[in-house]
């Protein structure tokens, strides 16, 4: 089976929805033109990164009731969507989220599980704290969907693993920072390096996109890149500038990939989680959480 | 190692990108900045000029009656080579007045005139060019405190201020700034001779290879010194960055309400744009 991605790799305005809306439903008419059938946007595409006590104004609830996620249920259903917002629950807490929607429906909607709150990150002050990390079923197989510092945790993406997600969709709001002789800067790098790590380590395929654009004097650099399950890129979009990235996808990789090097099919489970029971039981704390 | 080079290529695009997006999303499409004839300056306007287009820029020179004039062609270098639009506005006329009241006026005070009364300008010619003032001070001279508050370190945005004066040079060696500006000893220019370093007691080389263990590193003091640098070097610098504080933070509200401006009124500059 096939999938063709288009990864927006998009500059937002910061604080209103309605102005990102016309934008998000803009993409959805190119990325249709050129045949896709799953578009992603980026971390928080719909409200912009740097929210501080906006987050209140901009925080919606990803239903049909809601005037703007209605217009975005109804653009799924000629395209599936993933796409990045504020989400208040019932109970009026405030989570970085990112859904996943089809045919016009929420399939799912992941909370960000890991908020930076050091160096120039303070999202532990605006937002709590997601606390689940759950696969999905798609028309295109089982999904695993994380924002930004979530896949920085190497348990995340390895939990989704095990549940059963082929495919990774990671979105970011991610800050350029480290600039040195190199022709990107630091986070960048980094943020390449561990994507296509788990690319190859899981035998699974890896979408990410991240925003450009500047608020502040933040700048956020882009560079959308879809890996393969050998660890192999086959799209990257170029850095700090808006692009829409297509790249199609043979999930039929997954079957050809675990046949040489079936990491999944070897992998210890049972033995992961008796020898980190043993590790949380024993007296000192291995983490800081 | 320390080694502070930097992409030019990325850091000029980041940087032009920086300039057009704070620029265009407030509404403005042009920006004003004060040519001192110097490297600080001169990169600014490269950067300004490459964002904005030459036309949208206005580099305003502003002498003293004591400034050399190899400052003002330097600027006039500088102008000829980028193409923005440029004013001489000197401010001897300005600034003698307030001067001349205290005749046992000290360098700093009146430098300190100086710099206040070419950022009066600046924000005028900010209205009149419907610009925005473009800053031109480093990470180094503003963690140093090298600057004078409300006067050179006035502006509405700052692409230098996260490189190090090393890295200025870099950058505008890379940009075409005229070899003049960026060999010549760096300088306020207030009374003939002065120099930078000289004032300071130590090269920007040396410094900027201190700061940059200090801040970016996040080495102790201690752990600098044990990297070669001297004791009574460290000791100066970290008292200088320290004492300095108060020119890089907005002044201290007294918190009196539930909701205070700077503690828990928390908005983006950027905030609905």
């Amino acid at each position: 089976m096939k999938c063709k991605l288009a990864l927006a790799q998009i500059n937002t305005v910061l604080g209103n929805v309605q102005a990102n809306l016309a934008k998000h439903l803009e993409l959805v008419e190119q990325a249709l033109a050129q045949g896709a059938d799953l578009l992603v946007f980026p971390e928080l595409s719909m409200t912009g990164y740097l929210l501080q006590d906006m987050v209140p104004q901009v925080a919606m609830r990803p239903n049909a009731q809601d005037a703007v996620f209605s217009k975005l249920l109804q653009a799924s259903q000629k395209i599936d969507l993933v796409v990045g917002f504020v989400q208040e629950d019932e109970r009026n807490r405030f989570y970085i989220a990112s859904a996943y929607l089809s045919g016009g429906e929420v399939v799912h909607v992941h909370q960000k599980i890991y908020l930076p709150t050091y160096g120039l990150f303070d999202e532990g002050r605006f937002f709590a704290w997601g606390d689940s990390v759950r696969a999905f079923d798609t028309r295109f197989g089982r999904f695993g969907m994380l924002v930004c510092e979530d896949f920085w945790h190497a348990s995340v993406p390895y939990l989704l693993w095990q549940d059963g997600a082929d495919v990774l969709i990671f979105s970011s709001a991610s800050p350029g920072r480290g600039l040195s002789d190199e022709p990107q800067v630091d986070s960048a790098r980094w943020v390449d390096h561990i994507n296509r790590a788990y690319a190859s380590m899981f035998t699974t395929f890896v979408a990410h996109t991240n925003r450009v654009g500047h608020e502040d004097g933040l700048h956020f650099w882009g560079g959308a890149m879809v890996y393969d399950p050998n660890g192999d890129v086959l799209a990257r979009a170029p850095q700090n500038e808006e692009t829409l990235l297509f790249c199609e996808i043979d999930l039929n990789q997954l079957h050809r990939t675990r046949t040489r090097l079936p990491l999944l099919r070897d992998e210890r489970t049972a033995l992961v989680q008796r020898e980190l029971s043993r590790i949380l039981m024993q007296d000192r704390r291995p983490s800081g959480r | 190692m320390i080694d502070l080079s930097i992409n030019t290529k990325l850091a000029t695009q980041i940087l032009s990108n920086f300039i057009h997006s704070e620029l265009t999303r407030v509404g403005f499409s042009r920006a004003v900045l004060g040519l001192s004839g110097g490297l600080d300056s001169a990169l600014s306007c490269f950067l300004a000029a490459r964002a904005m287009g030459p036309e949208n820029v206005l580099a305003v020179r502003m002498p003293y009656r004591s400034s050399s004039q190899d400052s003002l062609d330097d600027a006039q270098r500088v102008i000829d080579a980028t193409g923005v639009n440029s004013l001489t506005i000197p401010i001897t006329e300005m600034v003698d007045p307030l001067i001349e009241r205290f005749p046992d006026m000290d360098n700093m005070r009146k430098g300190n005139i100086m710099a206040r009364a070419r950022m009066v300008v600046l924000f005028d010619q900010s209205a009149a060019f419907n610009g925005l003032v473009v800053g031109t001070g480093n990470k180094t001279e503003i963690l140093l405190g090298y600057t004078t508050i409300y006067g050179d370190s006035a502006c509405a945005i700052n692409p230098l201020g996260d490189l190090y004066k090393t890295q200025v040079r870099q950058l505008s060696h890379d940009l075409g700034v005229p070899q003049a500006v960026i060999t010549k000893p760096p300088s306020a220019d207030l009374w003939s001779g002065q120099t930078d370093e000289g004032e300071l007691g130590f090269t920007y080389e040396e410094v900027d290879r201190l700061l940059f263990l200090l801040v970016d590193e996040r080495y102790t003091p201690q752990e600098c010194v044990e990297a070669g640098f001297s004791q009574a070097f460290v000791d100066e610098v970290v008292r200088k960055v320290q004492r300095n504080h108060f020119k890089r933070v907005m002044p201290p509200i007294c918190k009196l309400n539930n909701r205070t401006i700077g503690y828990d009124f928390l908005y983006p500059r950027d905030w609905g744009t």
